[in-house]
């Protein structure tokens, strides 16, 4: 079965021309499938440079690799027919962190409802617009009599952001990409998009692409989660076993870092010392290797590759070496499946 | 110019061998009755309303609050940086009992900094990208009159980056050339030049990724000890204050509805807002455990009358919408503005 959206062996590099030598590996060797049956929320977590936007970008043909492809049903975004882009634009939707700048102030925020409408022709009439624009509203949990004809200045911010959320939907995708889409809510109103997001999911067949840097959201809304370290997988697969018990000391330290709403349970002894950025990493051996506690000739070698530790987990690290080791693109073997009934199977 | 120079001579005292003589259980820095709003065409913005809390010395104290809730303007109130259309309508800050509301212009100069310092949103950005790092340390010494040789200017530039965890070197260096979390030492760095009482810190590590977040704070906090200031965190993440403060107050539409230990409000919250914005944070154990709050939060512009939570609140009552609930003891330490506390008071006594 051909998947909906494949990255295979992409890296994109930014930079290293004539005028701009410095060059930036923002997303290396990165091979993912989605959407080949029952429809999916893939968490991808990392760090400001871990790649994880990077990626995001390719993934909406926003960005052109610099090696390796970006693939809509089996054939690369960069050879689609027009109609074949058209439907791309319509099966592929992406909902982004700031839910202030997607909106023009000057109008309201019909509008960004309505046009997706105009320019698929999802609606023959304005009357049938209209019934389309309150049932995705009233989907999303916002009632439309409240929402319609206002100025985006006059909605918070879960508001406008559940608006993006409906206008997703509106589209009936197959798949929506949302980047940090709730790190500039509110913690009382970052429930209810989360929800909203999820409910796409299980109501609508939509597969997720949910891309963050907050573990926590990660957690509670991904079935699989991908760790990115400077545009490298570092860990991969069942996002219970993830985050429930880490094992690329990456992931044992991001976890480790995130302050813990309990004041019971305080951070312990003092932080890891080095922090992102001070080396610059140069390609060779592993990429955490300056900043891994556990670190050793190996690790300085060569990148190590994705281990299978676990039927529902890879992880790329050399103190796994003795599983057996994947390819990039098998990464996606390891992750669970969910059961018609939502629930993830045991892994 | 004797208040302002009372709290200087405290300071200065304080910097030599000095014994405190001062009441332990009297707060350093007290609020009282703070109302801030911001004029508008369309009437008063009421950004901080009838604010009362005290901070003792040494303690850490999390202001809480979502946006919209008045606690960056609380920053900016105490340090007396409000501009136009803003203006502090009412109240007093008193530090070491010297409202800081009556001193001049000149002698609130010189107070900041050496008194009480702003890490403000977004510090490390306001750094001067075109200025090495030891003389934007150094340009906060000059401006408050301590005169000092090259010598021993770079010593004390040296010494301050050591403290938060800097090399030396960095002093020679560009902003550009610090990443994010170095960049918001030197902020503390430059904060803590003068060696102030309290230190205000308005969301100082929002912009950083949780490593570094966890970095940053641990360094405020040591350096906090050794100062054996005070520091008021500012912030909407439950997760750092609960890290880091010893007593949390939670601000909901310009009004402080819940203060007490940390612990406390953590494990038995009173006000129904803090109860829910508990439970609204997700966790790493289970799935599913947080929800949302009903409702979103009310304009500044047009505050429901009342409890300005009443509309959002699950066990509102007609009392809610006519009457608001001023601040009660409900424990040690701790206060809650809700009028069902008084309602469980009258069935318990």
């Amino acid at each position: 079965m051909t998947a909906l959206l494949e990255a295979q062996h992409v890296t994109k590099i930014f930079g290293g021309g004539l005028i701009k030598k410095h060059r930036t590996l923002a997303l290396e060797d990165f091979s993912l499938s989605i959407g080949g049956g029952q429809p999916s929320i893939t968490g991808v977590v990392g760090e400001s440079g871990s790649g994880k936007t990077t990626m995001a970008r390719l993934l909406l043909g926003l960005e052109s690799p610099t090696q390796g492809g970006v693939l809509y049903k089996g054939k690369d975004l960069r050879q689609l027919s027009r109609p074949e882009w058209h439907a791309f634009l319509q099966d592929v939707q992406i909902i982004f962190q700031d839910p202030f700048e997607v909106y023009n102030s000057f109008y309201t925020v019909d509008r960004v409802l309505t046009i997706p409408i105009a320019k698929f022709h999802l609606a023959n009439s304005k009357r049938e617009s209209r019934a389309l624009v309150e049932e995705v509203l009233r989907a999303v949990g916002l009632r439309p009599e409240e929402t319609l004809g206002r100025y985006p200045h006059h909605l918070s911010g879960g508001q406008r952001q559940r608006v993006m959320v409906a206008r997703a939907l509106l589209l009936r995708p197959k798949l929506i990409i949302a980047d940090e889409p709730v790190s500039m809510i509110d913690a009382s109103l970052r429930a209810t998009v989360l929800d909203n997001l999820r409910q796409l999911n299980e109501e609508f067949g939509i597969s997720l692409i949910y891309i963050t840097h907050d573990l926590t959201t990660a957690y509670q809304i991904s079935g699989n989660i991908i760790v990115l370290y400077r545009g490298s997988v570092a860990e991969a697969g069942d996002v219970e076993l993830v985050v429930g018990q880490p094992q690329h000391p990456y992931t044992q330290l991001l976890i480790g870092s995130i302050p813990l709403p309990d004041p019971n349970r305080r951070w312990s002894g003092e932080a890891p010392a080095s922090a992102i950025g001070e080396q610059a990493g140069d390609g060779m051996g592993c990429k955490f290797a300056d900043r891994c506690p556990q670190a050793f000739s190996l690790c300085l070698g060569k990148a190590p590759p994705l281990f299978q530790t676990n039927s529902h987990r890879a992880t790329a690290c050399y103190l796994y070496r003795d599983y057996p080791s994947i390819r990039p693109e098998e990464m996606d073997t390891v992750f669970v499946r969910r059961t018609a009934s939502s629930k993830i199977e045991a892994g | 110019m004797a208040e302002a120079g009372l709290i200087l001579a405290r300071h200065h005292q304080r910097l030599g061998h000095d014994v405190s003589s001062d009441d332990p259980m009297k707060p350093l820095l007290e609020v009282k009755n703070l109302r801030v709003y911001y004029h508008t065409p369309r009437g008063p913005v009421k950004a901080v309303e009838a604010v009362n809390f005290g901070l003792k010395a040494g303690e850490r104290f999390g202001l809480i609050g979502e946006s919209g809730s008045g606690k960056s303007t609380m920053a900016l109130s105490m340090m007396r940086l409000i501009k136009p259309p803003g203006h502090i309508e009412s109240g007093e800050v008193l530090l070491d009992g010297v409202n800081v509301m009556t001193l001049s212009d000149d002698q609130m100069r010189k107070l900041r900094l050496a008194g009480i310092a702003l890490i403000s949103q977004g510090a490390m950005n306001s750094l001067n990208p075109v200025m090495r790092i030891k003389h934007q340390i150094a340009d906060g010494l000059q401006s408050h009159g301590v005169r000092m040789s090259r010598q021993e200017s770079d010593d004390r530039v040296g010494e301050l980056l050591e403290w938060v965890g800097l090399r030396r070197e960095v002093a020679d260096m560009f902003p550009h050339e610090l990443s994010g979390g170095m960049k918001q030492r030197v902020c503390i760095a430059i904060a803590i030049s003068l060696r102030p009482r309290v230190i205000i810190a308005d969301e100082p590590t929002s912009a950083l990724d949780v490593v570094v977040q966890r970095q940053v704070m641990e360094t405020l906090r040591r350096v906090q000890e050794d100062l054996e200031a005070s520091v008021i965190l500012i912030g909407h993440d439950m997760g750092l204050m609960a890290q880091f403060a010893d007593r949390v107050g939670i601000m909901y539409a310009g009004r402080l509805v819940e203060n007490g230990p940390v612990r406390d409000i953590f494990s038995d919250p009173q006000h129904p807002y803090s109860q829910l914005l508990i439970a609204s944070l997700p966790t790493l154990e289970k799935k599913g455990l947080f929800q949302g709050i009903p409702g979103f939060p009310p304009l500044l512009l047009d505050l429901p009358p009342g409890c300005v939570f009443h509309p959002r609140c699950p066990y509102a009552m007609d009392r809610c919408a006519v009457e608001y609930p001023v601040l009660r003891p409900v424990g040690p330490n701790h206060s809650a503005a809700c009028h069902l506390l008084d309602e469980r008071q009258e069935v318990t006594s």
